[in-house]
């Protein structure tokens, strides 16, 4: 098993907001974590790498326990997290964001990593700001991969791109895995994740309420319905 | 007055824009990185001073106190970083009290171990007096102070701007967490940039030394103004440190020949009006 978390609770001041959340993602697998704004998503991917305040739990990347670690011990094991606003340097170019996270040990240089993303070799001096949405999504994740991750969490990476950015993404996610990375994605785009993910976790309320392959992902209406739908008010 | 005592105003201030520049910067970067308000930031010059004063008072070696004491402030504040850590998570207000305090127990040790009058110490024997540019004199310490400067200058652009270091630390004053989720000791850049910070102030006392003399409050009146080029410049901004050093040491010095008593009520002046107009600063972003 890549990553094994076993009752991760957390907690922002007095508000508990994961409740025993246990979740596995496999080498080369692609898990994707759905659930509804609140429900502790972003919570869970901060949770791994040690970004959150105070939380309890095992969390195991390998076999190695991570859950005392610093956030940059777990990064340089191998697990980048693409945070949801993306965390692009503005004032720094597209080649200075890269060379920062770049480690020796990656298997993607900046060579590679140029020829899988090559519209950011031709922005490679531009400064973050100057970047667009899709453009800065793109340097988030290349900036992951140049760090030479085992395992990459993606927080909403379709979140505001259009649809023709969506699928190159999803192309890039695709290849990622070929390269043998594995995947846990943050998504509200249910398309996105049905295409590329093995397997499907629900969260609800801080706990995970429904697990499934692919194939019982797309029969669950009753789940989806429950735990997704937006609610009309 | 002369186009010649103008233009030696000018001169000067560019001279203590320089040194200002270089207390400011440490101030701007560690402030930008680490959020943390450092009262005591003046201390690191008012002991770099009272090192030059002290080693030249010994030794007679001007050039000893320029490596020496940069060095040793650098050190012990490498050495204190881990300690002084655990305000940056505090609110503004107990940072303030606590440095504050910090500050004047190293004020009050300094007027301890020497005394409160101010003492003169004397340029390094071969830049005494003056060099000629025609009609144009100028005292030949203060010309190198300015050269040296810009020197000190030039390597801390290329470091910040052209090293992977330097690119962390711009990275840093936009989040630092982000930094680290990269696999970035960012205790590491914290005890480093604190070191350097605290050294390059401690150059900027070694070098007001022979220009100012030494006093025990001069800490206190470098960290106002070092303040002021902060607001200024920006924070975290290289170009608008060194901006807002030049012009704050300019104004106050061409100010001194016209109207010495407002000469330091001008700083402020020049402070308030570059803010009406930019509010983040010359070279700051929102």
């Amino acid at each position: 098993m890549m990553l094994t978390i076993d009752g991760l609770n957390a907690y922002y001041g007095k508000s508990h907001v994961l409740q025993g959340v246990s979740l596995t993602v496999d080498e080369g697998e692609i898990v994707c974590l759905l659930g509804r704004n609140g429900a502790g998503k972003t919570t869970t991917l901060k949770s791994i790498v040690g970004a959150v305040p105070t939380r309890t739990g095992r969390i195991s990347f390998g076999d190695r326990r991570i859950e005392t670690l610093r956030t940059y011990e777990i990064a340089r094991l191998g697990v980048a997290l693409v945070p949801e606003q993306r965390g692009i340097f503005g004032l720094l170019t597209v080649e200075e964001n890269l060379a920062i996270a770049a480690r020796t040990a990656s298997q993607w240089n900046l060579a590679a990593i140029y020829r899988m993303f090559p519209r950011l070799e031709e922005r490679r001096r531009n400064r973050g700001t100057a970047l667009s949405g899709g453009e800065q999504q793109m340097l988030a994740i290349a900036r992951a991969l140049i760090g030479g991750p085992r395992l990459l969490l993606l927080d909403e990476p379709t979140e505001g791109l259009a649809p023709v950015i969506v699928e190159e993404l999803m192309t890039i996610v695709g290849e990622v895995r070929r390269a043998g990375v594995s995947v846990l994605l943050v998504e509200q785009n249910l398309k996105f994740c049905e295409a590329l993910a093995d397997r499907h976790y629900i969260l609800d309320q801080g706990s995970i309420v429904f697990t499934s392959d692919r194939a019982g992902f797309v029969s669950a209406h009753a789940e989806r319905e429950r735990y997704l739908a937006v609610a009309a008010y | 007055m002369s186009v010649n005592l103008l233009l030696t105003q000018i001169v000067n201030g560019l001279g203590i824009g320089m040194i200002y520049f270089m207390i400011a910067i440490g101030l701007s970067i560690i402030f930008g990185i680490m959020h943390f308000i450092n009262i005591a930031h003046g201390a690191f010059y008012l002991v770099g001073a009272y090192l030059c004063y002290a080693l030249v008072s010994a030794t007679g070696n001007f050039w000893l106190a320029l490596a020496l004491a940069p060095l040793a402030v650098g050190v012990v504040a490498w050495l204190a970083e881990p300690g002084v850590r655990r305000l940056y998570d505090l609110p503004a207000s107990l940072q303030i009290l606590a440095t504050l305090g910090l500050a004047l127990v190293i004020q009050e040790a300094v007027i301890l171990i020497f005394d409160p009058l101010g003492k003169n110490v004397a340029a390094p024997a071969g830049l005494r007096g003056a060099a000629f540019f025609g009609s144009f004199v100028y005292p030949k310490y203060r010309l190198f102070v300015i050269v040296f400067t810009a020197a000190v200058a030039a390597v801390l652009w290329f470091l910040l701007e052209r090293t992977r270091y330097g690119a962390v630390l711009r990275a840093g004053t936009e989040s630092m967490q982000t930094v680290e989720l990269l696999g970035i000791d960012i205790s590491r850049i914290f005890s480093l940039t604190f070191a350097v910070g605290a050294a390059l102030t401690a150059l900027s006392g070694v070098l007001a030394a022979p220009i100012r003399g030494v006093e025990p409050f001069m800490g206190v009146e470098a960290l106002s103004i070092a303040f002021v080029i902060v607001v200024i410049g920006g924070i975290g901004s290289f170009t608008g440190a060194l901006a807002g050093g030049l012009l704050i040491g300019v104004v106050q010095s061409v100010m001194t020949t016209f109207w010495a008593a407002g000469a330091n009520i001008m700083i402020y002046v020049a402070m308030a009006l570059i803010i009406l107009v930019r509010p983040h600063g010359l070279l700051g972003r929102a």
